[in-house]
């Protein structure tokens, strides 16, 4: 099975915390949204005959596409590439984007999943994060989605920002638990580098991020969460059973997929590539019919160790019987050696034969994959 | 020979003892303008940088004072406390001395114990004002001190400025009036000294010698008497910008030689070079050099271990001065127990690692020598912490003391009294050289002078003080053995041989140093001082709390694996104690402290 992703670069303002390729000038989207269906032509070998069983549309903000667009790409994907009957299509929207009858138009397009950007129902945070929504329009905009027959939804939540309480982000928890909403990512605030964020921290402008807190955020969020009855199925992503992202999920699992559009990643087992994150510049290749895009190739080595690094980062964790099967009995011996002190001291498990991160191991993801690359 | 002048320039760093050289040789045309690197002495790199003179060097000029030629041997002398012994061999090697003196900064300390070194000679001095076209000179009060220090007249006083070369001549007739001949007999038995030597990579050991009597010529069996060992003289020679080949040097004059010698250890400062067939006597005042500071130097990465041992290798050969041994620590792996003169010496062996040999290494806490007695008096030489024997087994510790010569302004005087006492210091003497000159004289433990005593100095007296120490021994000492634990687990490069009064603070100080420098990791770290099994200071690293990308989809894969992949990298770069990683930075917390 495989997956396509677009990424549709245009947003209304821009989130001071994000490093996502998008732009705030929308005169080129008509034009982008044709050359996001030439790329489809040109890149309709990639997957091979494989079956397309996800299409993800995000960005950026694709909920500032109109629905023609939509059922446009929708169109072209079908005619270039084996898309399954029971696809996953998720439309990545913004609460300020939705109008009462917007999810209708979307689900008749055929999209049949929303991800929505709420990140917060306080106007505090969604203030300080420079989101152009309301909390007003955070709650508002599910209750559409609902009634247009939409009830695959997932809300983004951001925890650990300088303006959220623990109180506060309980309160966020209780909201979206209140609402019903079957999935949940919840993300840690992220000061990425070349961010207006990182800069207005380095400025003292605002205040430094509190890891301290971000990790309380986060055991408190999985205690919550599995009291409620969702599966913490990935570091920030937690599901009712059955409303697990298939898409994403695919990253995690090394399965294919295809990225269109500036800035998207593909990968197809043994490479990846990434097109140029520049507007105007993947515009003027696509109209010469050529993609424009860096190419990785993966040694066997770093697919073990992004095997290890996603893998670990999952419910059902880094199966060694896979690690003994592609990368060797070595590789099976390494990993295995240095599982025995990370289960001594609780932050690992072994179930049947994978290892599995406890919550306190979930944590601190990041140095134990890292110990565990070879 | 009695158109031979030997002299060298006694002077402070910075006060101007290169430019002035430069310009004697440009003076007497040794080198064209063109073709001259500023400062032709002082050729290393970092003596450049640092401004001092690390190596003494020789080199002849030939000038003609009326109608008649001399040739002048200026041997430039080395100008740092930790080279004391070399500078005394140089100016053995001299009839005379300019004492060349900074309009604007007046007498410094290092000035004067050379000075005393250069009369106890029996050298000529010819004083010399330098830099006197300076915003801030102070020509007459500079004089005075000069005339204070070594009961000259006014008029012997010369008046010079190297940089626009004002009295450039006068200097040189002053060197040919005042210093005198050399004496000696070229047919008696050779008497040649050494006192200096330089390592060359085609050639082997260059030695540099004066010779008191006799003549030496090519191709003559000579021997070393502090030695014994015995050489050919394959090539022999005056110094001019380069080597001047000769068939013979004669009694009065300054050369080299060349016998093959690939090692510096063979050729010791102050040794007497001396022929196999008519051997002369020794002269007086040679001594081996002995180190006064220890380190431990180690590889960064454990694995360089053999390169490293290849460079220190090759840098002994042309600095005899520097000692090691391998010594093995359990936090560092394998590396070298390192003796040095000084904690300059220590620096620039450091810094000769780095730049001329590509090397990073990790330098330990530095000790001086102790003598421990133990209960039944065995005495052990302790250059190391753990050299140190159990403290039940030992009787007494001896530590070196050094008689410390401080020159200030009177202004600081009470800024000093506090530092030096402070460091066990013991006052012996205080008088006024001038008005404005004090010095100060206090017997030290040396042992504080290799803890942040320069750094504290300059800063206490904004930089007016200058520094100038002799060994004069040992004495008892309560010295004890501190050892840093990180979650109990002791870490044998941290540990220090220090004096019982200060051992709690300089404990809780490195504690809180190491907090700064070690990383969180996924655990709590505890760091301790202890002195035997009693903790003296404590502090607590708390466990990392979150350490996770929050966001891992398509994109950021292969991003969030390099960023991986390279912490991955720089964990390999720690060391291992127990279960901590420690950074190399923090071995070297000790040198940092407040």
């Amino acid at each position: 099975m495989a997956g396509i992703y677009l990424h549709i670069p245009f947003c209304k303002q821009a989130c001071h915390y994000c490093n996502f390729h998008f732009s705030t000038n929308h005169s080129s989207l008509p034009d982008m949204v044709t050359a996001i269906q030439q790329e489809i032509q040109l890149q309709q070998q990639y997957l091979g005959s494989q079956p397309v069983e996800t299409i993800y549309f995000g960005g950026g903000t694709p909920s500032l596409l109109s629905t023609a667009a939509i059922a446009g790409i929708l169109d072209t994907l079908r005619s270039h590439f084996n898309v399954q009957p029971g696809v996953e299509i998720t439309l990545e929207t913004n609460p300020d984007d939705f109008t009462e009858d917007k999810p209708a138009q979307w689900a008749a397009a055929g999209v049949n999943r929303l991800s929505i950007g709420i990140q917060s129902f306080y106007d505090a945070d969604l203030q300080w994060m420079n989101r152009a929504h309301n909390a007003q329009q955070a709650k508002q905009c599910i209750a559409w989605a609902r009634a247009a027959g939409i009830h695959n939804i997932t809300i983004d939540l951001i925890y650990g920002t300088p303006t959220l309480s623990d109180e506060g982000w309980k309160n966020n928890v209780q909201k979206a638990l209140a609402l019903g909403v079957p999935h949940l990512s919840c993300y840690a605030l992220t000061v990425e580098p070349q961010t207006a964020l990182h800069k207005m921290i380095e400025q003292h402008k605002k205040e430094a991020v509190d890891t301290d807190k971000q990790g309380r955020h986060f055991e408190l969020l999985m205690d919550w969460l599995g009291e409620a009855g969702y599966e913490h199925y990935e570091i920030s992503n937690f599901a009712k059973p059955g409303f697990r992202s298939r898409h994403n999920s695919s990253y995690w699992q090394g399965s294919h997929y295809l990225g269109l559009g500036p800035s998207a990643h593909s990968f197809n087992g043994t490479s990846r590539q990434w097109n140029i994150a520049n507007n105007a510049l993947y515009l003027k290749a696509i109209a010469s019919n050529e993609v424009p895009f860096e190419l990785e190739t993966l040694t066997a080595t770093q697919q073990l160790n992004e095997y290890i690094m996603t893998s670990l980062r999952t419910m059902e964790g880094l199966s060694l019987d896979k690690v003994a099967l592609e990368w060797g009995a070595p590789a099976l011996l390494a990993v295995e050696q240095l599982a025995v002190k990370y289960i001594h001291n609780g932050l690992m498990v072994q179930h049947d034969r994978n290892l599995r991160l406890t919550p306190q191991g979930k944590l601190l993801a990041d140095g134990i994959a890292a110990d565990f690359f070879q | 020979m009695k158109h031979i002048r030997n002299f060298c320039i006694i002077a402070h760093i910075d006060h101007g003892k290169s430019t002035l050289a430069d310009r004697l040789l440009e003076h007497t045309k040794t080198i064209g303008e063109r073709d001259m690197m500023n400062q032709v002495l002082d050729d290393m790199d970092l003596e450049r940088e640092k401004g001092i003179t690390i190596k003494s060097h020789a080199i002849q000029m030939s000038y003609t004072y009326k109608g008649e030629k001399y040739i002048f041997n200026l041997i430039d002398t080395p100008g740092h406390v930790d080279f004391s012994y070399e500078v005394s061999r140089a100016l053995a090697a001299c009839e005379g001395a300019l004492l060349l003196v900074d309009a604007s900064q007046g007498i410094q300390a290092q000035t004067i114990s050379n000075l005393y070194l250069a009369i106890g000679n029996d050298l000529e001095i010819i004083p010399v004002i330098n830099k006197i076209d300076m915003e801030g000179a102070m020509i007459p009060e500079v004089k005075d001190q000069i005339i204070d220090l070594i009961g000259c007249k006014d008029e012997d006083i010369l008046l010079a400025s190297g940089k626009s070369g004002i009295g450039i001549e006068e200097i040189l007739a002053a060197v040919v009036e005042r210093i005198p001949a050399p004496k000696g007999d070229v047919e008696a038995p050779l008497q040649a000294l050494i006192f200096d030597s330089v390592f060359n990579s085609f050639r082997g050991i260059i030695a540099y010698y004066r010779i008191f009597n006799g003549t030496i010529r090519k191709g003559d069996k000579i021997k070393f008497i502090a030695t014994g060992a015995t050489y050919e003289a394959d090539e022999i020679g005056v110094l001019k910008l380069g080597l001047d080949e000769r068939k013979e040097v004669r009694a009065g004059d300054v050369g080299y030689i060349i016998t093959g010698i690939k090692n510096a250890k063979e050729v010791k400062v102050g040794d007497t070079i001396t022929l196999t067939s008519a051997p002369g006597e020794a002269i007086n005042g040679f001594e081996e050099v002995k180190p006064m500071v220890f380190a431990g130097i180690f590889p960064v990465v454990t694995e360089d271990f053999e390169e490293l041992r290849e460079c220190m290798d090759k840098l002994q050969l042309n600095d005899a001065s520097l000692t090691y041994e391998i010594e093995t620590s359990q936090a560092l792996g394998f590396g070298f127990r390192c003796g040095f003169l000084g904690l300059l010496h220590m620096e620039i062996i450091q810094e000769r690692l780095e730049r001329e040999f590509n090397q990073t290494v990790i330098t330990t806490v530095p000790n001086v020598s102790f003598i421990a007695y133990t209960t039944r008096d065995e005495k052990i030489i302790v250059n190391n912490p753990a050299e140190m024997p159990d403290v039940v087994k030992v009787g007494r510790i001896e530590e070196p003391f050094i008689r410390a010569q401080i020159i200030t302004l009177p202004d600081y005087i009470g800024n000093i009294m506090t530092l030096c006492l402070g460091k066990r210091g013991i006052l012996l003497n205080q008088s006024y050289l001038t008005t404005s000159r004090v010095e100060l004289i206090f017997e030290m433990p040396l042992t504080e002078i290799v803890f942040d005593f320069y750094d504290k100095l300059k800063s206490s007296t904004r930089g007016y003080a200058s520094f100038d120490y002799t060994p004069i021994g040992y004495r008892d000492a309560d010295i004890v053995k501190m050892d840093i634990l990180l979650n109990g687990d002791k870490v044998d490069a941290l540990s220090a041989l220090i004096h019982r009064s200060r051992a709690q603070d300089f404990g809780r100080k490195l504690c809180e140093k190491l907090k700064e420098l070690l990383p969180r990791q996924q655990f709590m770290i505890a760091i301790q001082a202890a002195i035997g099994a009693k903790v003296v200071a404590r502090e607590t690293i708390s466990a990392m709390r979150k350490d996770v990308t929050a966001k891992c989809y398509g994109g950021d894969i292969s991003r969030k694996r390099k960023l991986l992949e390279k912490q991955k990298e720089g964990k390999k770069r720690m060391r291992q104690i127990g279960n901590v990683e420690v950074p190399q930075e923090a071995f070297l917390a000790v040198l940092k402290l407040d």
